[in-house]
Parts: structure tokens; sequence; C-alpha cells
């Protein structure tokens, strides 16, 4: 009898290990397009100081640049810094797609960084309107290549004017989603040019294949509005009667960062389209704003007619609505390709897509061992197979988590443990 | 006394607009101009409609009056608050949040009553008395402690809840986006508010002065919104798009 009780015993205690091994990784959702949507709210999040120290900078790279009146607010560079008093790291952040410096992921890292001791500088996306205008060279972003080697010349530019004010002792370097490839491949050409010496440079959810996940992207949106883009008023209006139910509902609903967990916890969508159409929105927004700023500045005759120069006033909406329209790869084929072809006649799309990836880059991501990644098994901008050939190509240096969507975990806490951490093993040592 | 400050400020406000408006006008046409590889003809359909397109009849006015705006929160309003967040303690700061939010109870008791939402009404009635005497004349909130959330509540909402449409999008100087209706709305609980609330309680030009100025920077201190902080082209558009479903969103509650 007793023996009996004591196996019951030892099968339960094997079981509850199993259970908590099967759950080692807790965050709350499984689901990878309710993961990129929702993020971490703040009643998952780590904890981390709401006030710091935060100081916005410009800077002007080319004082000759003329910049057209409907952009006039974009002629200089922003960032923000954090600084701290007394010798400490210096760490640069790249944001992700179209996100600038203060984006809620980067002022999320900011907390991280500045309160785990770092000095910290933030940087928008190369895709961002602010520098395409101010800081691209050739204003047509999307070549890992090119924006890195500007992200770099940033990074110089800044440091010059800072280096006076902080005292620092290495310099470290991360970035998320595209601002994660970027960062790798300034890590690649800090090699040779040695302005910081990065000690460590860490990748977060970041794409292989620039095409590939531009073309996913592209079609969260076109394939889940119910009817097509033709109806995306609709889609839209049904969207603000969900946000407008959810807040009717609650005496205690507001409008803040909380409110889409907010909206999703009352509505509970039944299926993923409405979560993959969201994100789709989300990444054609961020295209209309980078195209649109990319087809003025270099005036390609994309969307904007070569003959006009648009003011500060001028009615614009149309434009916002024909870009509506267009893909991202509409862009590369619209806009990019003409760039570089003009540049170079001999280049082929399909040489310039394989330069648009990691794999261009991958004896280097191999080899060195200052490079490491986070990343999630199920990232919604990896096609079938990807992760796997980071996996390969990372090998120890990758910690790759069982869900989190794209970039939605960043702020789990065992996501920001390892992501501070892994800069921080390195001053110990 | 008053009434003259306020027609001045009104006469001052219409000049300005004025002035606006004929800046407005004054524009030149380009012909001959070679058409862009996208244009709205070969990509988008008739019969269609955009989640962007707004009523907005006015908008070479208002967006002269967004750029006003964003100089007049950069030179003088921002500034303004910003040294009243500096001088200011956080704790003394929302308590003068807490005072003016409990003065505008009087705005939402009176739409709430309009909207005929009695217990929205009791509960805006409750704050009130709670507040004014255990808050200590509304500095604390122990109402919202108590259970009895804030109802807020405006003129335009209670027209909006009767079915009145939003009317043309109208930025207001220095107050931002609004439309007619909701403008119409923003004047009738103004004039509701200094002719039968607080303000004809006290009945003291003075008082009513230095608490409309401290209700002004007290609620830019708590407004976020930054112009041309979106780094966005399209920011006039999102703007206006958004704002009309912000309130639609607020109508239907």
């Amino acid at each position: 009898m007793l023996n009996q009780l004591l196996r019951l015993f030892a099968v339960c205690v094997c079981l509850l290990l199993c259970c908590s091994l099967a759950n080692a990784y807790d965050y709350p959702f499984a689901n990878r397009y309710v993961a990129t949507v929702v993020g971490t709210p703040a009643e998952f999040a780590e904890v981390l100081p709401a006030d710091i120290p935060t100081k916005i900078g410009k800077i002007k790279i080319f004082p000759d640049r003329k910049v057209p009146g409907v952009l006039w607010n974009m002629d200089e560079l922003y960032y923000s810094y954090q600084r701290q008093e007394g010798p400490a790291p210096l760490i640069f952040l790249v944001a992700g797609t179209g996100a600038s410096f203060k984006s809620s992921k980067m002022q999320m890292m900011q907390r991280a960084f500045y309160n785990a001791g770092f000095n910290v500088v933030s940087l928008s996306s190369p895709t961002h309107p602010n520098f395409i205008v101010a800081a691209s060279t050739s204003s047509v972003p999307g070549d890992l290549q090119e924006d890195s080697a500007d992200l770099y010349n940033v990074m110089k530019a800044v440091w010059g004017k800072l280096q006076d004010k902080m005292n620092v002792t290495e310099f470290y370097l991360t970035g998320y989603s595209l601002g994660a490839a970027q960062s790798a491949f300034i890590a690649k050409l800090d090699e040779q040019e040695k302005a910081f010496n990065f000690k460590k440079v860490l990748m977060i959810n970041p794409p292989v294949s620039l095409y590939n996940s531009v073309e996913i992207l592209d079609n969260l949106l076109v394939d889940n509005i119910p009817g097509g883009l033709d109806h995306f008023n609709e889609f839209y209006q049904k969207v603000v009667k969900a946000f407008g139910e959810t807040y009717a509902h609650g005496d205690k609903v507001e409008f803040n960062d909380q409110f889409l967990y907010e909206a999703y916890k009352y509505k509970k969508p039944q299926s993923d389209e409405p979560l993959e159409a969201l994100i789709g929105v989300s990444f054609r927004i961020s295209s209309q704003n980078m195209v649109f700023t990319s087809d003025v500045m270099t005036k390609a005759g994309y969307v904007v007619s070569r003959d006009i120069e648009l003011g500060r006033h001028d009615h614009i909406t149309p434009y916002l609505k024909v870009l509506g329209r267009l893909t991202f790869l509409d862009y590369f084929e619209g806009i990019f390709m003409p760039h570089f072809k003009a540049l170079d006649p001999s280049i082929t799309e399909s040489a310039m897509i394989q330069q648009l990836s990691m794999r261009s880059i991958e004896n280097y991501l191999r080899t060195s061992p200052k490079i490491g990644m986070i990343h999630n098994e199920d990232d919604i901008i990896l096609q079938p197979g990807e992760i796997d050939y980071l996996r390969d190509v990372l090998g120890s240096r990758a910690t790759i988590y069982p869900h989190g969507g794209h970039c939605g975990n960043m702020a789990y806490p065992e996501n920001v443990n390892a992501m501070v951490g892994f800069f921080q093993s390195t001053q110990k040592n | 006394m008053q009434n003259n400050t306020t027609r001045k400020s009104a006469l001052l406000t219409m000049a300005l607009l004025a002035l606006l408006f004929a800046a407005g006008c004054a524009k030149k046409q380009n012909t001959n101009i070679a058409p862009p590889l996208h244009t709205p003809e070969n990509t988008l359909k008739e019969n269609v409609e955009y989640a962007v397109d707004v009523y907005d009849p006015l908008e070479p006015m208002n967006r002269r009056i967004y750029t006003f705006n964003y100089y007049f929160d950069k030179f003088l309003f921002l500034p303004v608050v910003n040294t009243y967040e500096f001088i200011m303690p956080d704790y003394v700061e929302d308590r003068v949040s807490n005072f003016v939010d409990n003065i505008f109870e009087f705005n939402n008791f009176t739409n709430n009553l309009l909207q005929l939402k009695f217990r929205s009404t009791a509960i805006t009635l409750g704050r009130f008395l709670v507040n004014s005497t255990i808050g200590v004349a509304g500095l604390w909130d122990p109402a919202t402690g108590m259970g009895m959330i804030r109802q807020t509540e405006d003129f335009g909402q209670t027209l909006g809840h009767y079915g009145v449409g939003n009317g043309p999008y109208i930025v207001l100087p220095i107050l931002g986006p609004s439309n007619l209706r909701d403008t119409t709305g923003l004047v009738t609980d103004a004039v509701a508010f200094g002719a039968a609330g607080p303000p004809a309680w006290v009945d003291d030009d003075d008082t009513t002065l230095i608490f409309n100025g401290v209700a002004a920077v007290d609620k830019r201190h708590r407004q976020s919104f930054r112009y041309y902080s979106t780094g966005s082209p399209f920011e006039y558009e999102m703007i206006r798009m958004l704002y009309s479903s912000k309130r639609e969103i607020e109508i239907m509650k």
C-alpha cells in the first residue's frame, strides 16, 4: 500500500516536472499573430523604471541638402540618448522598419539598458521618413549595405557630439527586426573601419531575406481584408466599432498602450484574419510614409509628378490613397531597382534580392563570436526553413524562444534578461 | 468686463482666421506636368470609399491653422507648460488636475442629464459632492476609490448621441482638431459653464480668469500630443481620420 502510494507520488512529481519543462517559457500568447499585435501587456512585462533622464538631440548630416516644403520639418535627424554619471559602456539601438528612435519598443529597450547601467543612444530606422530626408545618402531606403553604412555614419557623427559628455568604456550595438539585420552589417563594416570596435552585437528578431519578409507582410494585408482592399473602409469601420464597444463596456478602459490588449480581451477574435490584417495595415502605413518620402526626395516620378514641388500646406491626400494600393514590391520595381540600375546597369533583380539577405554575410555571421541573436520559432516575417537557417548559422549564439511572433515578447521578463544579459556577460569577464 | 474680454478674444480669433484663409486662397497652379508612374486615375476605382476621406472643405485653412498651432505650442504654450512642470512637484500637479476635473464635473453632469443617462448623472453628482468635501475642494479624488468612476461627456457627444453628424472637419486655433458638431458643443459647454456653472456661483471675474488660465495649462500638461511628432508626412490626414474615429468611439459610450 505504502509502496503504491509512493509510486503514485513519484509519477505525480515526474508529471509535474515534465509539465514545467514543457512550459518552461511562459510568455502568455502562443498564437504568433496575437503575440505580434498585442505584444507584452504591462501585467506580464518586466517592470522597468518609467522615468529615465532622456535627452533629444538633432544633427544635420548633409548641410547642403535641399528639402522640399512638404517635408519641411525633417531636415535634421533626431535621436535620443541617456547618460550615465560614471564610466560605463555605450550601446547603440537601431529601430525596426518605419520606426523612430522613440517607438514603444525602443523606449522599452532604453529603460532596460539604462537601468542596467549603460549609456544609450537610439537611432531611427533608415526606413523612417526623418532618416530618409536627413541621413540617407541616396534617399532610396532598402539596401542593407547602403543603409547600414548610413547608420554607421550617423553613429560616428552623433558620437562626435556626445563624446565630451560621456565616459564610455566600450561600445555595444543592438537592433530589432530590420534594425537587427542592419546591426550585423554595421558590425561587419566596423571590423574594417574600427570606429567603435563593437565588443558585442545582438540581433533581435532579424529577417533572413528582406524580399521574402516584405512579400509576407504585403500579403498579410491583401489576403485578409474581407472582400479585398476595395472594402478596406468597411474593415476599418468594423475595427472602430469593435474599439468603441470595448471602450463602452467598461468604466476603466482608457485610450493608452493597453487599449489594444483590452480590445483583444473583450472581442477575442474568432480567427487570425483580423489580426493578420492589422499587421498588414501597420506595415502598409510604414510603406506609405517611406515610399512617399523617397519619391519626393529623389523626384522619382513614382506617385508624385517630377514637375511638382509639393509645399508645406498642399493637398496630398490623393497620394496617400494611391500609396495605400501599392505594395512594397511595387516600390522595389518602381523606385528601388531603377535607382540601382542607373548606378550599375549590369545589376539584375535576382542579384539584388540576394544582396538584401543575411545570406550575403553568412560567413561573417558564422565566424564572428561577437554576434548573438534572440529570435522566435514562430516569427511571422520568416519563411519556412529560415529559422532553421539562422539556428544553423549562429549555433550556440542563438537563443530561440518557442513563441512570441514578431517581436511580441521583447518586453517579457525572460527576454529582457536575455537581451541585457547578453551584454553583461562580457562586462564581467 | 468678462463679456468684454470674451468679445475681444473672439474678434482677434476671427481676424486671425481671415488672415489664414486669405493665405490659403493665394495659390498658383502649375500646368504642363508629366504624370507620375502611379496616378489616382490608373490606381483608384470610383465608388470605393476610403477611410482617409473625411469631409474637409476648409482643408487649406485647416492645414495652416495646424501649422500655426505647432508654432503656438512651440514658442508659447509648451514653454509655459514646461515651466509649470519644472516648478511644480508632480504631487502638486496631480492635485491641480483633480481640482480642475472636479470643477468641470458641471459639464459632465449637464451632458449626462441631457442624454438621459441617469445612473451616470447620479455618479457625477456623487463624485462632485464627495470630492468637494472629503476630497478637500476637489484636490483629491476619493470618489474613484469608492467605485464612482468619472463619467466624461461633453455637448459634442450629446449632439452625436442624438444623431447629429460630424459636419466639416475643423482645426481650431490653439485647441486643435475638431469638427463643426464638436465646436458647437465646445462653445455651448463653455457658455453654459460660464452662465450657470461654477464661475456663475463664484461670480468673481478675476477668480474665473485665473481658473481658466490654470485649467488651460493643466490640460496641455496632461495632453501628450505634439504637432508633427508622428514623423509621418501624412500626419494631417492621419490625425483627421483618427480624430473622427475617436469621437465616434466616445459617442458610442
